[in-house]
């Protein structure tokens, strides 16, 4: 069963088009991600899929919900079956890392501070924080961030997690470590998720099914063996990461 | 000449444009204001941070504006040997007009600077998006506390400069220039009715919703990096207190 179907997508900022007719498909339970390079539309096209934009043309249906038919209070149903990592993990500035992880609790629920607290804890060892708690994210180091920023996005018990690039700007090392998580967290959770990374070594670890997005277009789709084995010369060369062939740096 | 023609023509469209924008964000905040849920924690710590902490820069404005209201006036109404006039002068002029103009562009430069920095921060780093992606409407959840509180506090802090005002004319024209105290409270207090108060405060109160909808206008419509909320917060800062100046000029002519 389809978890997220983005049926022709059309997305333009001005008249400078980023998507142009996108057509993915997420099952239930499934870990997709979608590589492509820098300005390739991938955060645009992510999103899309919680309604943080809105298509052009075509339609996003999550959970059998067409987002675009759904007024704020609908989308805001929809935006809790979500957790999100974000890029930077965009954790709130002003609030300590347990009222960072139970912000979703202290908004949706009827849960004590106290309550909270412990789930929020609870979140942080599931991703292998302790002792954080009190902590301001600045004083957290960027992997780190990313844990807290993992711990905040499944603190809900969300049905899909999305991922935006969740190893960038790691080292190597933490960034392996990242992708173990998505990778266990899955395994314990079941939950579908879908990541955008121009990073391949996480691509390949945390996925069922990977897309390649080139100028606003879905180039190809298939499973990491499959991707590995493309003939498609555009896919070839990103994988491989080649400066030579159809993709031309901007 | 047709370049001319269309760099006006561009201008116009974007200045046309960006008044839309405001407007529209005002309805919005206005919608969201009376729509629950109340985030009351937030207004309360936006009153501390709008209000409590602008109450140093507020109060030395004041008392210094006041002392040299007093001075300057008793140096020109000393040639007409009228200076049993200055307790009136003081206290008008802090009421009607220098209390709250004074306190909205100190508030403006502090309060509305600061507003715009942190939701441009917040903006670039993705945590408004966060906001969407929890279910949390970040309009409820950051614009309106902050627009109540200005609203809010600038009728106190107003009001506080138009005393304090009062209080270091006071200070020059009798401690300093020797004025007869008895005369000076009877010119300020017969002088000065509750309504010229009440026009202050009115003012007040649409100077601090400029300086909220402003600040968190621009903040909340950030783009780029840190330079986008360099120009962000000079921006807030620049277009409230323009507005204030301008919308000073009108109640005035309204609330004569």
């Amino acid at each position: 069963m389809a978890m997220i179907e983005i049926t022709n997508l059309h997305k333009s900022f001005g008249a400078f088009p980023v998507l142009r007719g996108v057509n993915l498909t997420v099952e239930k339970g499934e870990s997709m991600t979608v590589i492509g390079g820098s300005g390739s539309g991938k955060s645009v096209l992510i999103k899309h899929i919680i309604g943080l934009l809105f298509p052009d043309k075509g339609q996003v249906k999550v959970d059998g919900e067409v987002l675009n038919d759904l007024d704020e209070q609908g989308l805001n149903e929809v935006r809790k079956k979500f957790g999100m990592l974000f890029q930077g993990a965009a954790l709130f500035d002003s609030l300590t890392v347990w009222e960072n992880v139970g912000f979703g609790l202290k908004q949706h629920t009827k849960m004590s501070d106290k309550e909270i607290r412990d789930a929020a804890t609870q979140k942080l060892a599931l991703v292998g924080l302790k002792g954080v708690e009190d902590k301001m994210p600045a004083d957290l180091s960027g992997g780190m961030k990313k844990r807290v920023g993992l711990a905040r996005a499944i603190a809900m018990d969300p049905q899909i997690i999305l991922y935006d690039e969740p190893t960038t700007g790691l080292d190597p090392i933490t960034a392996d470590a990242i992708n173990d998580l998505i990778v266990d967290l899955r395994k314990k959770l079941g939950v579908t998720s879908v990541a955008i990374t121009h990073d391949m070594h996480s691509a390949y670890k945390i996925s069922d099914r990977i897309a390649m997005l080139y100028k606003g277009e879905i180039q190809e789709t298939g499973t990491p063996d499959e991707i590995r084995g493309t003939s498609n010369p555009i896919v070839k060369q990103f994988i491989t990461g080649s400066a030579v062939g159809p993709i031309t740096a901007d | 000449m047709n370049n001319l023609l269309e760099l006006i023509g561009n201008k116009t469209l974007a200045l046309l444009r960006e008044m839309g924008a405001v407007i529209i964000f005002c309805g919005q905040t206005f919608r969201w204001t009376f729509s629950r849920p109340f985030y009351l924690k937030n207004l309360l710590k936006q009153m501390e941070q709008i209000g409590v902490n602008s109450v140093p820069v507020v109060l030395t404005t004041a008392i210094s504006t006041g002392m040299v209201l007093a001075l300057q006036s008793y140096t020109g109404f000393k040639r007409f040997g009228a200076q049993s006039l200055i307790g009136a002068v003081v206290s008008l002029s802090m009421t009607r007009e220098l209390g709250p103009v004074l306190t909205g562009l100190m508030v403006a430069g502090r309060a509305g600077a600061s507003m715009a920095a942190e939701l441009g921060t917040m903006r670039v780093t993705e945590q408004i998006d966060a906001l969407y992606t929890l279910a949390t409407n970040p309009m409820k959840y950051l614009v309106v506390p902050r627009f109540l509180a200005s609203m809010i506090m600038m009728f106190f802090l107003s009001a506080l400069g138009m005393y304090i005002g009062i209080l270091g004319g006071y200070f020059v024209g009798v401690k300093v220039l020797g004025t007869n105290p008895t005369t000076y409270m009877n010119q300020s207090i017969n002088n000065t009715e509750v309504s010229d108060i009440w026009y202050g405060l009115i003012k007040s109160l649409v100077f601090g919703a400029v300086v909220g909808l402003i600040g968190c206008y621009k903040g909340f419509n950030t783009e780029g990096g840190a330079e986008g909320v360099g120009k962000a917060t000079t921006g807030a800062v620049v277009v409230s207190c323009m507005l204030i100046l301008i919308l000073d000029y009108f109640l005035s002519a309204l609330l004569w």
